[in-house]
């Protein structure tokens, strides 16, 4: 019960990972049912594993997996951002705007960008220096923005007339066969992974999700944390934004709506806890590839599109279950599995 | 010999590869107070929570008034008279005392409507039986934890407990607070009740209780009566070696002025605040709780504002003094309250040890793996920091590890100054030791120790100088023959009661 740090146990080896199992048992539960669905699928419809299948499934899961990135780290700070899919919509109906009044493209993305760090710092501004709640906040500017978002467009669809060669490719072009967009996604998902992992500057998000307080007095600036992170997320949705621009050629006013339920689903069923502290980009990927790989079937199965938002729910709350499960402490009388299993998580009183 | 009202033998509990109780064994008695001590991971918690009903035992028996018996839970326990007073109370802090008293056992009348006439008269009568100036429907919140605790205490009566347990009651009590509990306790003593006591405080131990038993690794040692032994033997027994004196001697060569403060107030927290401390020596802030000594030094180091204050490190002026500024400068504070702002408790090892070094360990921004390891681990080793990995979430140590992984986090800033709040709060005898050594071997090598301790033997035993704070004044520093228990409990007390 009581061994001084043992040397062989550090590192990467099998031991030292036991230790963290809470954590990767979740990553490697939901690869698990990844493969499983895939396998299944495979027998079930014959168009699945196609390219064309798989094509599919990697776009329309690009955007909501960029978008994903940002609300891991907005989760992990013990926040969340539910305005998402508005800012989306916001950076593709504005950048759409302005070329449709002839600016550059360059300039009409950049200010597609502009808009979206509006939104997110202010955000960023409510939550962390006016101290109101993130659900609040950013249930708050999610509507401002869809609001926006249909006052700008006025309703209708803004297409563009002529997009740039560059534009056109980033959304419908490839790089060696592979959807330039879900290679984009890979790398904002590999770069996010690396950073939350090692970068001094992103960890921070843990220790200010974990004890704000702790954070603070452990000398991390929470404030700017905090406001840094909404900054983040919305640029990151503002670059789903552009991608779909690109895509289909048009920016619809209902662009993003119910993005932010996807992909906060996708983050917790990834290991991300609304309590914050913990989440990683890898754990989201997974999320985000299960929840499209779904979706993806319930299409190729012929379910009614009326099923979806159903089934989409009830993952939530299993996902979420299973994790709230997983991580409680053992009662008097609980012997279940995962709480055996998590013995070493739980607190004990001194 | 009359026979015990309450029997526990045999008891064990694991919790999956962790034994937390291997052997225990306890005889309480009606209208006697027994202690029970032991270090952390001695079992105490465990065999306490199988008697007041939260967990159940995975063998052993459990006899009440000669009758053996099995609690399928907290209010099984209560209905049958065993009631417990938390060291974190469990009180719900948005209800009303009356409603906190009949917690899970709310009164109820015609069509199942709740009786608050009842409630509240009850109630009333509890707290007049304390003396306490608390109301039935004053919100828990309201009171002081003096008060709080009486409420806890109630409750237990209202069910007529034959048998109450308190656990580390007076950890978070002050002086006053503390003998008004040691009065009520004497009450329920004479009342017949059978008290078991769990406490740190070798103290509190040889006044108040009758009896004392000590646990060591989850099992029972000994019992003895109170006068037939002494602290010396029992703390032997606690700790299963010889101990020696508490507390290293101390250093007598300070070196230069490290931090001076000039004039730090902030409105009625703390006024005109101001000291300096040397290399090498460890300057204790005694007083009593609530004396503004955590809000002052805070405020000194920038975690808080101030109204007016100025700081000098090493004679030259700190013009903003920007906590995270302070810490690469090589100040360091210590929080005193481990779970709630000095750990990440769902973290690893490693991480919380890391936190504030988190740009010294990188290049290019990334955090050099390899370092980090190396850094978080000969600190821990040093401490003797007992863990079974680096990446283990720091949530599932015993607190005096929990302490050692705070203060792993602090030594590893190398910091010139470093300022503790409450260093050995709630942590075993072993523990204390080790960390008390520590501070001494800290100060002889050259840094500068501050210390806030309620403890005064604690404060007395480690500090070569002592500023006592009283309502938010340092009205006193002691060196030399004046540290004394006396000296220092006159100037920390109101000449007047507030």
């Amino acid at each position: 019960m009581s061994t001084v740090i043992d040397q062989r146990t550090d590192k990467t080896s099998a031991l030292a990972r036991l230790a963290h199992r809470a954590r990767k048992m979740n990553e490697l539960v939901v690869l698990i049912v990844v493969i499983v669905l895939f396998t299944i699928m495979s027998f079930a419809s014959p168009y699945f594993l196609t390219w064309e299948n798989m094509s599919t499934l990697a776009i329309g899961l690009a955007a909501d997996g960029i978008i994903a990135v940002g609300m891991t780290v907005a989760l992990a700070s013990g926040g969340f951002d539910l305005s998402v899919g508005a800012v989306m919509g916001l950076t593709a109906i504005a950048t759409a705007y302005f070329a449709a009044q002839g600016t550059p493209m360059w300039i009409a993305v950049i200010g597609g960008f502009f808009a979206a760090a509006v939104v997110g710092s202010l955000n960023g501004w409510l939550i962390s220096r006016v101290r109101i709640n993130p659900f609040i906040t950013t249930l708050g500017t999610m509507t401002i923005t869809r609001g926006l978002v249909y006052v700008i467009s006025d309703g209708s669809s803004i297409p563009m007339y002529e997009p740039p060669a560059f534009l056109t490719w980033l959304g419908k072009g490839d790089v060696l066969g592979i959807p330039s967009i879900f290679v984009i996604f890979i790398i904002v998902a590999v770069v996010g992974d690396f950073l939350l992992r090692r970068s001094a500057a992103a960890r921070q998000v843990y220790y200010v999700g974990s004890n704000a307080k702790a954070a603070r007095l452990s000398g991390i600036n929470v404030a700017r944390v905090e406001f840094t992170v909404y900054v983040l997320v919305a640029l990151l949705a503002a670059v789903a934004g552009i991608l779909s621009l690109a895509r289909f050629g048009t920016a619809t006013p209902a662009m993003g709506t119910g993005a932010e339920m996807r992909v906060i689903s996708a983050a917790v069923i990834g290991g991300a806890s609304i309590a914050g502290g913990m989440g990683t980009v890898l754990g989201t990927v997974l999320g985000v590839i299960l929840l499209n790989v779904i979706q993806n079937a319930l299409v190729l199965l012929n379910v009614s599109v009326n099923w979806q938002n159903l089934i989409a729910g009830s993952i939530l709350i299993v996902a979420v279950a299973i994790d709230t499960l997983s991580r409680r402490p053992r009662s008097a009388r609980g012997r279940g599995r995962f709480s055996r299993m998590l013995a070493s998580v739980r607190t004990r009183r001194d | 010999m009359p026979t015990p009202v309450l029997v526990g033998s045999g008891l064990t509990k694991s919790y999956g590869a962790t034994r937390a109780l291997v052997n225990g064994h306890l005889e309480a008695y009606a209208g006697e107070v027994h202690a029970i001590v032991g270090e952390n991971g001695a079992g105490k918690s465990t065999l306490m929570n199988i008697f007041s009903g939260v967990v159940a035992p995975d063998s052993g028996t459990i006899q009440l008034e000669g009758t053996d018996v099995t609690f399928a839970g907290p209010d099984a326990a209560l209905e049958h008279g065993v009631g417990i007073v938390h060291q974190e109370l469990s009180l719900c802090p948005d209800l009303s005392v009356a409603e906190n008293m009949f917690l899970g056992f709310v009164p109820r009348g015609r069509w199942g409507l709740a009786r608050f006439g009842e409630m509240s008269s009850t109630a009333a009568r509890m707290l007049e039986l304390f003396k306490t100036d608390a109301q039935p429907y004053d919100r828990v919140s309201d009171l002081s934890i003096g008060q709080q605790q009486v409420v806890e205490i109630a409750r237990t009566l209202v069910h007529e407990c034959k048998v109450i347990i308190f656990d580390e009651p007076t950890s978070s009590l002050t002086e006053t607070e503390s003998e008004a509990l040691y009065g009520i306790i004497a009450d329920l003593k004479a009342r017949g009740i059978a008290i078991i006591f769990i406490s740190h405080r070798m103290t509190e131990v040889f006044e108040l209780c009758d009896r004392v038993t000590v646990m060591r690794d989850g099992a029972w040692v000994a019992t003895r009566k109170i006068d037939e032994t002494t602290p010396d033997e029992i703390v032997t027994m606690m700790v299963g070696r010889d101990l020696g004196g508490l507390y290293p001697p101390k250093n007598s060569t300070p070196g230069a002025v490290a931090i001076t403060a000039e004039g730090f107030s902030r409105g009625r927290d703390f006024v005109d605040i101001s000291f300096s401390a040397r290399y090498g020596e460890i300057l204790g802030f005694a007083g009593l709780v609530g004396s503004g000594r955590s809000e002052a030094l805070r405020a000194v180091v920038g975690i808080d504002p101030s109204d007016a204050g100025s700081l000098h490190l090493d004679g030259s002026p700190v013009k903003t003094a920007n906590y995270a500024d302070l810490i690469a400068r090589g100040v360091g504070y210590m929080s005193e309250d481990r779970k709630g702002d000095g750990l990440f408790l769902s973290m690893s090892i490693e991480a919380n040890t890391i936190v504030a070094i988190l740009r010294r360990l990188s290049s290019g921004g990334i955090i050099a793996r390899g370092r980090s390891h190396d850094v978080s681990r000969n600190a821990l080793t040093s401490l003797r920091t007992k863990m079974a990995s680096l990446t283990q979430p720091v949530g599932a140590l015993s607190g005096g590890n929990q302490q050692k992984v705070m203060l792993a986090k602090w030594l590893v800033t190398d910091p010139r100054v470093l300022i503790l709040d409450e260093p050995t709060r709630g942590i075993d005898i072993g523990a204390k030791h080790e960390i008390h050594a520590l501070l001494r071997q800290l100060a002889d090598a050259g840094m500068c120790v501050i210390v806030i301790s309620s403890d005064l033997p604690e404060v007395i035993g480690l500090s070569d100088r002592i500023a006592v704070m009283r309502e938010g004044r340092i009205v006193a520093e002691l060196s030399g023959d004046d540290v004394n228990e006396d000296t220092i409990i006159t100037h920390s007390s109101a000449p007047t009661a507030a």
